[in-house]
């Protein structure tokens, strides 16, 4: 999210408490169009793979967007999936920029030829964003899949010819590509782009790598440096939990969930935030009476998540102020209590509570799309479970 | 922030919210959006708000400030606002 500007007559009251509250509708709203992937990411957050024949028609993600459009959402973070595979992806990307609401959209590139960039590069209020998860083929394949480096470069070099200006170029980190922090940035400035960071959630088919794949407490520290160095590059407010390091990073540092944030997944089920796609955190569907604009106004549960939660065990805790506690998502799916310390807390609290968690006790995600070839980055979990 | 270039504000021109640029009422008083550089701002309270919807009707953003009654001793600190809205281009001099 890029806060700018604070035009502020009363210094007293921070934004930050403002926004625990609760807005009247939500800043950054992820609508993932389809669970449809070319790829098999080992990390992907929503286990996409294949098509979900419930998912949202033309009709109802135009419907959709005529609420977003009455509600004042200003942009919408398109993802998937691969939102690009939907027959009516550019008709809906063409119809939300006309009822103004801008998009935002997150692709592998696969379907980001010379055409597609130059219609891009025509069209206003439109970002786009390109994943990879390596500075090189080999680590960003190992995470991604053979030859999603190439395909991702390809889309790069078609935004670029076509003189589309600035795209962005985002990045999962993890244990193995948290030394590739500068080859990255090397790669966005030699595109024009814009560096896009953010952090690995263990959600999805990342609940069953994240022990191997989230970076280590020395590596945190090393991310924190780079990136109080680099105000330029984005983060979507994702490392607030890095900020009982030092200084805060830029954003608003806070878990947005149900607050500033939420999800609509494919078949038009809201979720509290893009990391928690589980029935703990599901508000409802975007096809029940009132769809969208009710659920963000009246759901039980997002009027929950807007209340003030309780410190918990962080409570005696010097730094809290600084991180919020951390995520709830990555609490939640290590099976860690939500007022307590995020499982990378930076004073270590996280660790030592980790620790007692039984693996088998960690909440499952449910079935996902995965398809049945999906790959599990190593074999360890099973392994230690056994034990 | 550091701003090369800050747009100068002038309390004694009049001023209007941006064609560009829309408000979004919130209960701690508003969003505001830059469909062009698209950029968000917030203005932290409702009289904040109303002086920026009474811009238009006014030869003066001085003459909003009286018009949405907001008290001499707060009068700098809501100028400085308007002088933060102007420089991120949500309202702009007419």
């Amino acid at each position: 999210m890029r806060a700018d500007q604070a035009a502020s007559p009363q210094r007293a009251v921070t934004l930050t408490e403002q926004f625990k509250g609760g807005l009247a509708a939500p800043i950054c709203l992820t609508w993932e169009l389809t669970y449809a992937c070319n790829l098999q990411c080992v990390h992907c957050l929503s286990a996409s793979g294949r098509r979900d024949p419930r998912e949202l028609s033309t009709g109802e993600c135009m419907r959709v967007v005529d609420e977003l459009e009455r509600m004042q959402v200003f942009y919408a973070n398109i993802g998937g999936g691969e939102p690009t595979l939907r027959p009516d992806f550019w008709d809906l990307l063409d119809y939300s920029v006309a009822h103004h609401v801008g998009i935002k959209f997150s692709t592998n590139g696969v379907r980001l030829d010379r055409r597609a960039a130059q219609r891009l590069a025509r069209t206003d209020y439109v970002d786009v964003q390109i994943s990879i998860d390596g500075a090189t083929a080999n680590v960003n394949d190992a995470i991604r899949g053979a030859g999603s480096f190439a395909m991702a470069l390809r889309a790069m070099d078609h935004l670029a010819e076509a003189g589309f200006g600035e795209f962005k170029i985002s990045i999962v980190v993890t244990r193995h590509n948290v030394s590739q922090l500068d080859q990255f940035k090397q790669i966005a400035d030699a595109y024009g782009a814009r560096l896009r960071v953010t952090r690995l959630r263990p959600s999805g088919r990342a609940a069953d790598n994240w022990d191997d794949l989230h970076p280590t407490a020395a590596q945190q520290h090393l991310l924190y440096d780079w990136l109080s160095a680099r105000p330029d590059v984005l983060t979507g407010d994702s490392f607030f939990h890095l900020s009982a390091l030092g200084a805060p990073l830029p954003g608003l540092n806070l878990c947005g969930a149900g607050r500033v944030v939420c999800l609509i997944d494919p078949v038009g089920d809201v979720y509290a935030c893009p990391f928690v796609l589980h029935e703990e955190f599901r508000a409802g569907n975007v096809r029940e009476p009132g769809g969208f604009t009710r659920l963000w106004r009246e759901s039980e549960l997002l009027l929950r998540l807007r209340e003030p939660a309780s410190a918990g065990a962080c409570a005696s805790c010097g730094m809290f102020d600084a991180c919020q506690g951390g995520c709830m998502a990555a609490k939640f799916f290590t099976g860690l209590p939500l007022d307590g310390p995020d499982p990378e807390c930076v004073l270590g609290h996280g660790e030592r509570e980790l620790a007692k968690v039984c693996l088998p006790d960690r909440p499952q995600a449910g079935p996902g799309h995965s398809r049945s070839s999906a790959p599990v980055f190593v074999g360890q979990i099973a392994a230690r479970a056994a034990t | 922030m550091i701003c090369e270039n800050p747009v100068a504000f002038d309390l004694y021109r009049a001023y209007r919210l941006n064609p560009a640029a829309t408000l979004r009422p919130e209960p701690f008083g508003a969003l505001a959006y830059h469909f062009g550089n698209r950029r968000l701002s917030f203005l932290k309270t409702r009289q904040l708000v109303t002086v920026v919807r009474l811009l238009e009707s006014h030869d003066s953003a001085a003459g909003a400030l009286d018009a949405a009654g907001v008290p001499a001793r707060e009068r700098a600190r809501y100028a400085a606002a308007l002088a933060a809205l102007a420089d991120s281009e949500v309202i702009d001099a007419r």
